[in-house]
């Protein structure tokens, strides 16, 4: 197994604490760290024929926004820490596709901000964090 | 944004105003129009005594020629479609585009609406149960048409500068005619569909579908609604108008979801009711089939039952129209016939199941009880028949038939507009002008009777069924070659499953 840690960012406050966590700890042991941001978006999803058609478009426009606000802030920051690390962003469901990212790159830990979200929230849509520890086989953080 | 709204409610509350005489001016001016044109496109031959439209007869033919030309792929091909739509052939590397699943749910909502309630029931009381046997023969013989109309939407589809697509049979035939030395042909066929697909669009993927959902809620309603058309019509433009301009993406997201629960809901409670009249299911299925070979009591017999059942089936699936592949033209997809065998499921799920079901729960309540509807006809029998076992489901299914109604109009809205955008070009204005009379259109159908204005739009989808489906027999060598060609790197392993 590598020395390796996915950490997942999305823009959120969260996100910027799991990175922070990860950087530190990273310093310490020297870790490579794979910073993900997955777009939320799911294959099975009921749409219009309109947003279907502009789909591609947004597509990559989510994944410009994505680099641009999220992911080039965090390299440039892990660059400043001098960290070795790694970027992705892609699409799919968060937890699922965070555990195809963690297996692709052998990854020891996963890290994850806490989002904080009310009880009922959790209930209806479930969280990314309660998923992972659920299905991950290798540990979970979350960073609070 | 807000000159837009008042724009659109001042246009609406003018033809309320205007409503008395409205209705008879509109009637006396289009009717002489509807009726030259219905005769042109429904011009019929007597067969054995029953009247055969050659339009139907033209859609037949060509389903049957495809059907035999691809190999049989709506049955060879079922298979591979299921997998397709699971995603075991999705690349693992560009999540995020229009998935085979999307496409077809979108599609699929198009095409699930009232004729799946009402059509059927219509079908059954004028060709008697044997029109059920004959629909069902009709979708799946429509299954190879969609195979092949679709396949070419996303293989001449256009890629658009700003990065969004539109596709379609004006597309296809322009690009496909024009690959073969026709250009000039294809860009005049192009051009007709396009007018065709524009015109449809605002009266049977819009005025038929507002007005029909305004009849189900009045009929619910006890008549509570008489002479308040135009307020349901305004409300449901109003509806409308936030969805495809105002943007307002939640509305269409709910109903898009919404629907195909409402489709299921529908499916499973139709089996209870088929259930119940279990002592009936023998002798329904038996006149299904009897009535197929003899069409007793039908005018026309056998004959006149398989016409009925064929002309319904293509009502409710578009299989022949063309108007699915719009819609299925957003796929990106470097392999364009894995569409064509996704769609093939769209004719399956809307005529073999939806329509078969409500013919049974038609068909076992007529055997239970051949006086349960009265004289009832359309949605409303459909309505009684479920009535008969669960005194509550006319509500509910009021309410779906309004969903499905709205759902359609969303996805001919669409249709329609590419049309448009075909002929006048992709600008904004443009399309906001296009939806604003789409919007308008929408009110006007719960305030006008129906009849000639319908009778227009019927025929003319009927027309671009005429060069669709010629442009399809001359670009199925293609659709054939990328299919036997993706069907060899299928076998041999080139094309990669992803998932297990």
């Amino acid at each position: 197994m590598s020395n390796a840690v996915l950490v997942a960012v999305d823009g959120s406050d969260g996100g910027t604490r799991a990175l922070r966590y990860a950087s530190e700890r990273a310093k310490l042991n020297g870790a490579k760290l794979i910073v993900a941001y997955v777009i939320e978006w799911s294959p099975y999803s009921f749409n219009t024929p309109e947003e279907n058609a502009e789909r591609h478009m947004r597509r990559e426009q989510e994944i410009e926004r994505a680099e641009a606000s999220v992911v080039e802030p965090a390299a440039a920051f892990l660059k400043a820490e001098d960290i070795e690390h790694e970027t992705v962003v892609t699409h799919g469901p968060p937890a699922e596709t965070l555990l195809k990212l963690a297996e692709k790159h052998a990854v020891q830990q996963i890290l994850v901000g806490r989002r904080g979200q009310s009880a009922i929230k959790n209930l209806l849509f479930g969280s990314v964090a309660g998923n992972l520890i659920q299905t991950s086989p290798v540990p979970v953080v979350v960073v609070p | 944004m807000v000159r837009l709204l008042t724009t659109l409610i001042a246009l609406c509350l003018f033809s309320s105003a205007a409503h008395a005489g409205f209705d008879e001016t509109i009637n006396e001016l289009t009717a002489p129009i509807a009726t030259a044109i219905g005769n042109i496109v429904f011009f019929k031959i007597p067969v054995f005594g029953a009247q055969l439209p050659l339009v139907v007869l033209w859609l037949v033919i060509g389903a049957v020629f495809f059907t035999f030309y691809m190999g049989f792929v709506n049955i060879g091909g079922f298979k591979h479609a299921l997998q397709l739509v699971r995603g075991d052939y999705a690349d693992p590397d560009s999540p995020g585009e229009v998935s085979h699943f999307q496409a077809l749910a979108t599609a699929v909502s198009g095409t699930v609406g009232i004729g799946n309630i009402g059509g059927v029931a219509v079908a059954v009381t004028i060709g008697g149960p044997g029109a059920t046997f004959w629909l069902i023969v009709a979708g799946f013989l429509g299954m190879s048409t969609k195979f092949v109309e679709c396949t070419l939407g996303v293989k001449y589809r256009q890629e658009n500068p700003d990065g969004s697509v539109s596709g379609g049979p004006m597309y296809y035939m322009r690009k496909g005619f024009e690959e073969r030395g026709m250009g000039g042909f294809g860009k005049f066929m192009g051009t007709f569909y396009a007018i065709g697909i524009f015109i449809g669009a605002l009266g049977i993927g819009n005025m038929f579908q507002s007005n029909q959902a305004y009849v189900q809620l009045n009929t619910v309603a006890g008549g509570g609604l008489d002479g308040l058309g135009w307020l349901v019509g305004l409300i449901l433009a109003a509806v409308v108008f936030a969805v495809i301009i105002g943007g307002i993406k939640s509305i269409a997201r709910v109903t898009e979801k919404i629907v195909p629960f409402m489709a299921i809901f529908y499916c499973l409670f139709a089996i209870i009711v088929i259930l119940m009249n279990y002592a009936a299911i023998p002798a329904a299925i038996g006149n299904i089939f009897a009535g197929a070979f003899t069409g007793e009591g039908v005018q026309g017999g056998a004959i006149g039952a398989l016409i009925i059942g064929f002309q319904r089936a293509v009502f409710s699936n578009e299989a022949g129209i063309g108007s699915a592949s719009i819609a299925h033209s957003a796929v990106r997809t470097p392999e364009p016939v894995t569409e064509g065998y996704v769609s093939l499921l769209e004719p399956f799920i809307d005529t073999i199941v939806i329509c078969t079901i409500t013919a049974l729960v038609i068909g076992t309540s007529q055997v239970a009880d051949p006086n349960f509807a009265g004289e009832a006809t359309g949605v409303a029998m459909t309505s009684a028949a479920f009535e008969r076992q669960i005194s509550w489901f006319p509500l509910p299914l009021a309410f779906g038939a309004l969903l499905f109604a709205f759902s359609t109009m969303i996805s001919w809205s669409y249709y329609g507009l590419k049309g448009w955008t075909y002929l006048f070009g992709e600008g904004h204005t443009g399309q906001t002008i296009y939806k604003l009379i789409f919007c308008a259109f929408v009110a006007l159908g719960c305030m006008v009777q129906l009849g000639p204005i319908l009778d227009i739009s019927d025929a003319l989808v009927f027309l671009i069924c005429v060069p669709n489906i010629l442009g399809l027999y001359v670009l199925a060598p293609v659709v054939r070659a990328e299919m036997l060609s993706y069907k060899a790197r299928l076998e041999s392993g080139e094309i990669q499953r992803y998932s297990h």
